[in-house]
């Protein structure tokens, strides 16, 4: 299918503010320079991209913003990169290459990218998710290089230091260029492996703004609306793209759809139950259900499916209350086949209580009281003391509550609890 | 009405660090107040004057010495200038006050223009 019959909303009207050109040219540029730089010049090719935007930051306020703002931005940089192919003697050898590559766009005025753009950044994101990186090394590296996210904006998202971003990514530059890794689309034996890497690096870009673990407002909402686009780049892509890759895309949809309405006028959180579900995005939902249909087209089942499909009933459920709690709960019980982590047996409690009542919950969470994953996490316990008050056991609910309280990881979500214990018992999902 | 000449000061190393968005944001900053006062009918120019290629001339015994500089390396600079209309200096202040760039570590140096005929 062509690009053109998805519903398509730019990304930043996930958050309706302003255009974010700066942030998605600096990640279009830097993979296309890479490209023709090479891999091992990753750091020129950032100064480049630094460069052109500050000239357009030290020079725009005094004759306006040009007509073409990108056009200008790419000349600069392509002039700066010709600077640096002549210091490197190899001008004549590029040259060919940085004028197809650039030149064209700023000739013909486009405000967009052609496919071949657009290849050069998922190329990108396979270097930067290359199996031979960390984890923790490949979330930085796509963000700084496919996001244009600053190294600052990394460390406020995470909760860490500059300082230990900055490593994080000089040591991943490091490994890509002594593995000699290239920028390119991986053959088809390696395929599998890398497009697995590169889905979990943007699953968890987007948790990392979907949750309410911590770090920045704004810098949130920009890493799962990074996270949106780049899915549905790498599952438009006719090699790379596929059935798994939509079911990403419409997992993360249908969640962002629901963003508007998470929190209340005073920015407290607002859970599923206490949601204005007339707040949903109309428009994300559309594209999410159209990534939903067609991660329908093939046989596999993988857990992106069945999470997107577990967030499609809560996103077409009227109201709370007609949720298909039913279905909810036999996908939890197939993803915990595929995917058997104390989260997911965790999750799959709230939806085995809505089905079959607080103690067939409070069986089925006295096996994962030990967990050891589990000890730290406040969801834990915050169900436990949902449960425990349904089962009129106060006391030790408040307990529970009081617990999860001390380990909530920020003030929404400890304050939610706060309310929460106020009013046990009280009916919670 | 009089004009005024506005020249920014400014550490042309100062914004290095900002990340792409900030530095859209930083151009909507100065794009809203150049509208805003080219709306009002005060703006009467502007440009960036260019970081490299300066050069001092001094005169020396009949002689002119011309050295290079100022240096974008250098602390401080003249980035550009922006030149308003303004009944007096008051006024003048009072939109120059709204400048980005005294939000972002720069400084104004705000001149009165004294035309030949008054």
């Amino acid at each position: 299918m062509s690009k053109g019959e998805l519903p398509r909303k730019s990304p930043q009207d996930v958050r309706g503010s302003i255009d974010l050109l700066f942030r998605r040219r600096a990640g279009q540029l830097t993979a296309t320079l890479t490209r023709i730089l090479g891999i091992e010049n990753l750091d020129l090719v950032d100064d480049v991209v630094q460069d052109a935007l500050l000239q357009a930051l030290r020079k725009w306020p005094y004759s306006g913003v040009p007509d073409n703002p990108t056009a200008w931005v790419l000349r600069v940089a392509k002039n700066r990169a010709v600077d640096v192919l002549r210091r490197q003697g190899r001008w004549r050898e590029k040259r060919d290459e940085l004028e197809r590559s650039i030149l064209p766009s700023v000739d013909a005025g486009l405000v967009f990218f052609s496919d071949e753009l657009d290849d050069d950044r998922l190329r990108m994101m396979f270097a930067c998710c290359h199996p031979a990186l960390s984890r923790d090394a490949q979330v930085a590296l796509t963000l700084k290089t496919v996001g244009g996210f600053s190294v600052d904006e990394i460390a406020r998202a995470f909760l860490k230091t500059k300082p230990t971003i900055a490593q994080r990514l000089v040591r991943a530059k490091r490994t890509l260029r002594d593995n000699e890794i290239q920028l390119a689309i991986p053959a088809s034996d390696e395929l599998p492996t890398h497009i697995d890497s590169v889905l979990e690096v943007l699953y968890l870009m987007f948790n990392e703004g979907y949750s309410t673990s911590a770090g920045d407002d704004l810098v949130r909402a920009d890493l799962c609306d990074e996270a949106i686009r780049l899915a549905e780049l790498v599952a438009m892509h006719p090699v790379v793209g596929g059935p798994r890759v939509h079911a990403l895309a419409a997992l993360f949809l249908f969640q962002a759809a629901r963003l508007p309405a998470r929190v209340d006028a005073e920015d407290e959180l607002l859970l599923l139950d206490e949601q204005d579900r007339s707040l949903w995005d109309r428009m994300l939902l559309r594209r999410a259900l159209e990534h939903f249909r067609l991660a329908a087209r093939g046989d596999e089942i993988t857990a992106y499916h069945l999470q997107a499909e577990i967030a499609s009933y809560h996103a077409l459920a009227e109201n709370f209350e007609t949720t298909d709690w039913v279905r909810i709960l036999d996908r939890y019980d197939q993803l915990l086949v595929l995917d058997p982590s104390p989260v997911v047996a965790l999750n799959r409690v709230v939806a085995l209580t809505k089905v079959e009542g607080a103690e067939a919950g409070m069986d089925a969470l006295r096996q994962l009281r030990d967990e050891p994953a589990l000890q730290t996490y406040y969801h834990l316990f915050a169900i436990e003391g949902d449960l425990l008050s349904r089962l009129d056991r106060k006391e030790e609910a408040n307990a529970a509550l009081s617990k999860a309280i001390a380990l909530a990881p920020n003030g929404p979500v400890r304050r939610y609890l706060e309310r929460r214990r106020f009013r046990v018992p009280s009916n919670v999902y | 009405m009089a004009e005024f000449m506005l020249l920014l000061h400014e550490n042309p190393q100062g914004f290095a660090q900002l990340s792409p968005q900030e530095i859209q944001n930083v151009i909507g900053e100065y794009g809203a107040w150049r509208e805003r006062i080219a709306g009002e009918g005060r703006l009467a120019g502007g440009n960036k004057l260019r970081d490299e290629g300066g050069r001092w001339l001094t005169g020396d015994n009949g002689d002119v010495r011309v050295v290079d500089g100022p240096f974008s390396e250098a602390k401080e600079v003249i980035g550009g200038y922006f030149m308003i209309k303004a009944a007096d200096y008051d006024e003048a202040v009072e939109i120059s006050r709204g400048c980005p760039h005294l939000r972002y570590g720069g400084r104004i140096e705000l001149r009165e223009i004294d035309p030949i005929h008054d």
